[in-house]
């Protein structure tokens, strides 16, 4: 090895070393992973797009999504997901017809059961898309609920 | 104290936790009535849970989650694990809490 080539490589080991610690330092850090662009996404099928890649989904009764039928506060949506399909990597919940049809994701470990809830957003009647992404295919289940706006619950 | 209420109960082998998060969740597409302006989005855009150190589970929420969102998700634990759970919102915010499975 040659003095230049030895003085290149030392610097780069240092950029690499350097640049490794100050992204594990930050606190942004987390954020960095955090899927702009799918949650700007105006239309399911390009949230899906982005997501995934494709935006084709198979409908799999593997995929459990419990949700309501009628939602009489569409700021409350409480809604459950559970599969017991193997090896899953990701949980998605799209809503069809919010201004931003990708509500959440939820990346899952090899120590998380593919089994999650939470409660969302719904700005009007939509279908509910669960997709469950296990072995590298995508599943999905989908429920349709009614937002009833106003106060009555009528 | 922490913006983080965490629940968790173990169960031959699993563990399920259930945790609730103060937190506005402003989408940035509400106005203010009196004013007309908009309110700025403020939400939570990544959760992270941790047991023993470990990662369980990586959550990136939109502004479409609840306003004080609720969360359940489960793992393969045991009695006497310590989990984490941090929160970073999209202004940069942050907290965490933790609690010792019993």
């Amino acid at each position: 090895m040659n003095r230049r080539k030895f003085l290149y490589r030392t610097l780069l080991t240092t950029a690499v070393v350097a640049t490794s610690a100050g992204v594990l330092l930050t606190p942004k850090r987390v954020y960095a992973a955090w899927p702009k662009a799918a949650f700007d996404e105006k239309d399911l099928q390009g949230a899906l797009k982005s997501v995934y890649g494709e935006s084709k989904l198979f409908e799999s009764t593997k995929v459990k999504l419990k949700a309501p039928d009628i939602a009489e506060n569409g700021a409350i949506v409480p809604i459950n997901v559970k599969t017991n399909l193997k090896n899953v990597e990701s949980i998605m919940l799209f809503v069809e017809h919010n201004p931003q049809p990708l509500t959440s994701g939820y990346k899952l470990t090899s120590k998380a059961e593919p089994k999650i809830g939470t409660r969302i957003k719904m700005g009007k009647t939509s279908m509910v898309i669960a997709a469950v992404k296990s072995d590298g295919k995508i599943y999905s289940a989908s429920k349709e609920v009614k937002v009833t706006i106003g106060g009555c619950g009528g | 104290m922490s913006t983080i209420k965490i629940r968790a109960k173990e169960n031959s082998g699993s563990v399920t936790v259930k945790a609730l998060i103060k937190h506005p969740m402003e989408t940035g597409q509400r106005k203010n009535n009196k004013t007309g302006e908009l309110i700025p989005a403020h939400y939570i855009q990544e959760v992270v849970a941790t047991a023993n150190g470990e990662k369980v589970i990586t959550i990136y929420w939109g502004p479409a989650v609840s306003k004080n969102p609720y969360l359940t998700f489960s793992y393969a634990g045991s009695k006497g694990d310590k989990l984490e759970i941090l929160w970073v919102d999209n202004k940069g915010n942050k907290d965490s809490n933790n609690i010792t499975i019993k």
